[in-house]
């Protein structure tokens, strides 16, 4: 993992709604108008000046009279956003602007930034009514189920991991370490979604915080690998490893996803490999990178294949470049296996300098145009 | 040859919105005329084709089109950012269209302005088209040079369209070559009075070719070790000498045109106006040349160190008695008048990358040259210096390349590499 994010809870998704308007001509400090709503926050309400409004440009002009730092949203009726802002502390003022077509939201105030926050239901009227593209609703829900999909998979693997540990066997916990974190791998960015799991299960030595106690997946790497010994330790450790991913198993279903966080998801699990599996700092023990590897782009390559019906439609050169740069990269990872239908890769310690920048190039290749599929979805 | 002052490329393009450039425009003009004022019989010699009096006071823009890529007469600019890319892709049009790419990033880059829809503004789910660490600067007097290494023309069935004045190097005795810092089928020289206003350059055009060309190696550098411009101060190099006391002048269009430009018939038409580029990363032994007595510094190289007079002379510019320096000196055995007056046009960089796992400043010289034909200039050039410089025993060659510098850019049509890929050139 790298250092914790929240990309996919933060992107404002759209369809309908889009970017923060700077460039606005309404007078900014207006605090009137058809289209400026007064939120005010508190710590147990959230006020709104209108529940009904033009559709268009909306200002929402917020003051936090709590005494908790609050965040306020304007979301969609199933929670997309679609527009938001974090830390407003108590006492300040900010301001939110938005374009919305007709159709039904909410305005939510967050007080502490925890939890659904307090919702108030308003409605745009006027002009064209907000469409959602069927399509985008659809390949949400199928990642959505893929994620549910991986987290259940990896269970019994972690099981069989877990387990080898437990009963003192060295080779078979080796064994069975790399493909316990495939499912993890392909969904990395819906699973670093909850802050909280993540520093649990894959935190590498050199990520730990002050006082933090290290436990995971890596902790157990070293004791395999380096100190090449399961004591009474390790086996705590394997059953917590367990513990906390049953919990990611759990919750995986609530992350917000939505069509942009898909796309830069893919994005970030190919800034993933680039930044953790080429330098192979990731599996520096065990030298499994190249299986996270795999199941890192395996997961971007999954987010891309369900937005490709969208984004082939509105950048068709964009599609093509990144058919061609998944394909080239899987081909490249093709010759670091002998069976295609495994997940056995070669050792990364053996693999030179040259290879490695090799692996880079190609990665480099396909995340630039991925890094733009989001614009390409939300067109 | 086009008067690249009169390039009206970066004054159009300013005008469209803010940007670095509009903002130079204000601030500039009356730094310009100031310039003028003091220096006005500098800036009336100055007729040269790419040489911006003006432009060089204020880190103005230096013109992008012209018979001749800028770079390469233009008067040296204080630092450079030096990359080289392999090829990744073997499909012609994909080729053709990130040259195209690159070259009207480098039209925008060059006269101040963003790339694409520029660093901020846009979509917030997407990220910006450019980087945007340069904005708000002055376009520093960037140029972007581009060239063609002799691996490229083994692709794209360029094979019988390489020149031979391009030359790979022979193993020169001494040479200590690592390979990767060594080759590559393209390179882009960016040079500018800001290193961020270069770095910036290099790092857009390296992310606009991700997927069709890679860096092999870079090579940042700092403090000109050779200048275009005689009548400023000689530069030193990083052994405190000055070099370059007889380089070509931008200026100097009959020398250029003898020993930089390649001419019509001298090889594939498509080079005509070009130039040809070695690449040399030379580092120098800090430590030992600090211990070393100042008459032998002073032996090694062949001039006084405090003036840069040659051996026997007053002044720097006094012309060398070459028989009065050592057999083995430096500036001996590399004077034209050595070398059946073989001349090169240096635009080289001191580099420092901090230093080595032994304490030792890792610096040196990136070691620059133009010339019409690389078997009748660096050549012959080295092969005399790596058999008998003293200097050799204070330096080491490490990196080396050598491109075909393509003609310039005529004007907004034109595009990097047009006069090779295509059939009409």
């Amino acid at each position: 993992m790298r250092a914790v994010r929240l990309p996919v809870v933060t992107a404002a998704a759209t369809v309908a709604a889009l970017t923060a308007l700077t460039a606005c001509t309404t007078k900014s400090g207006a605090e009137s108008g058809d289209h400026v709503i007064q939120v005010t926050a508190s710590d147990d309400a959230c006020k709104v000046s209108k529940k009904e409004f033009p559709a268009g440009h909306i200002e929402l002009a917020i003051e936090n009279k709590g005494s908790k730092v609050t965040e306020v949203y304007v979301l969609f009726p199933d929670d997309r956003i679609v527009a938001e802002r974090e830390n407003i502390g108590p006492g300040t003022k900010q301001r939110i602007t938005a374009e919305v077509k007709a159709g039904d939201y909410r305005i939510a105030c967050k007080p502490g930034m925890k939890g659904d926050g307090i919702r108030q239901e308003v409605k745009a009227t006027g002009g064209t009514v907000a469409k959602r593209d069927p399509k985008l609703d659809r390949a949400v829900a199928d990642y959505r189920r893929y994620a549910q999909e991986q987290a259940d998979e990896t269970l019994p693997r972690v099981k069989t991991f877990v387990e080898a540990i437990k009963a003192g066997d060295l080779e078979a916990a080796k064994k069975a370490y790399a493909i316990s974190r495939l499912g993890w791998e392909r969904t990395e960015p819906v699973a670093e979604s909850f802050g909280d799991i993540d520093p649990k299960v894959d935190v590498r030595a050199d990520g730990l915080e002050d006082g933090q106690k290290w436990t995971g997946w890596h902790r157990l790497e070293k004791a395999l690998w380096a100190d090449k010994k399961i004591g009474a330790e390790e086996k705590t450790l394997a059953d917590q490893l367990l513990t906390d991913l049953e919990d990611w198993q759990k919750r995986v279903g609530t992350a917000e996803i939505t069509p942009t966080s898909m796309a830069n998801g893919a994005k970030e699990l190919l800034d993933e490999v680039a930044t953790g599996k080429v330098t192979g700092e990731e599996d520096r023990y065990a030298h499994t990178d190249l299986v996270d590897f795999k199941g890192n782009v395996e997961g971007a390559q999954k987010a891309y294949e369900l937005l490709k019906p969208v984004a082939q439609k509105n950048d068709p050169a964009l599609a093509q470049e990144l058919d061609k740069q998944f394909a080239a990269l899987e081909k490249l990872l093709d010759t670091y296996r002998t069976d295609k239908t495994s997940y056995d890769f070669v050792s990364y310690d053996k693999v030179g300098k040259d290879k490695r920048k090799e692996l880079s190039d190609a990665v480099n290749a396909l995340a630039e145009p991925l890094s733009k599929l989001a614009a390409a979805v939300v067109k | 040859m086009t008067d690249r002052t009169t390039d009206p490329t970066a004054a159009e393009t300013g005008s469209r919105a803010p940007s670095r450039r509009a903002l130079i425009g204000w601030g500039g003009a009356g730094l310009a005329l100031g310039a003028a004022a003091a220096g006005g019989a500098v800036a009336m010699a100055r007729t040269g084709e790419d040489v911006d009096p003006a432009g060089a006071a204020t880190g103005g823009a230096v013109g992008f089109h012209g018979a001749h890529q800028a770079g390469i007469a233009t008067d040296v600019q204080d630092r450079l950012h030096f990359a080289a890319f392999d090829v990744k892709t073997d499909d012609r049009a994909e080729f053709v269209r990130l040259l195209k790419d690159w070259t009207a990033a480098a039209r925008r880059m060059t006269a101040g302005l963003e790339v694409g829809e520029g660093a901020h503004g846009g979509l917030a789910e997407a990220p910006p088209d450019d980087t945007g660490e340069a904005l708000g600067l002055k376009p520093s007097r960037l140029t972007l040079t581009i060239g063609f290494g002799p691996s490229l023309f083994e692709k794209f069935g360029l094979e019988d369209r390489r020149p031979v004045a391009l030359s790979e190097l022979p193993q020169f005795p001494g040479d200590n070559l690592d390979r990767s810092r060594t080759g590559g089928d393209l390179c882009v020289q960016a040079c500018a009075d800001d290193p961020q206003v270069a770095v910036h350059a290099i790092r857009n055009l390296a992310r606009i070719g991700f997927g069709k060309v890679a860096i092999r190696w870079s090579q940042l550098g700092f403090g000109k070790t050779s200048s275009t411009t005689p009548d400023a101060q000689t530069p030193r190099n990083l052994f405190g000498f000055k070099d370059g006391t007889r380089n070509i002048a931008g200026t100097e269009t009959a020398r250029l045109k003898k020993f930089v430009w390649v001419g019509d018939g001298d090889g594939p038409d498509w080079m005509t106006g070009g130039s040809y580029l070695v690449a040399r990363r030379i580092r120098m032994n800090i430590e030992t040349w600090d211990r070393t007595s100042l008459q032998e510094q002073e032996d090694v190289f062949g001039r006084d160190k405090g003036e840069g007079a040659p051996v026997g002379r007053a002044k720097e510019h006094d012309a060398p008695f070459l028989k009065a320096m050592k057999p083995d000196s430096h500036v001996r055995l590399a004077h034209p008048d050595a070398n059946d007056g073989i001349t090169i046009l240096r635009r080289g960089y001191s580099f420092t990358d901090g230093t080595d796992g032994l304490g030792r400043l890792d610096a040196g010289l990136f070691f620059l040259a133009y010339q019409r034909d690389i078997r009748k200039g660096f050549i012959p050039l080295q092969r005399r210096l790596a058999a008998s410089d003293a200097l050799n025993e204070y330096i080491q060659h490490v990196g080396s390349a050598v491109f075909a510098i393509p003609p310039g850019v005529r004007d907004k049509d034109d595009w990097w590499g047009r006069t090779l890929l295509t059939e009409e050139a």
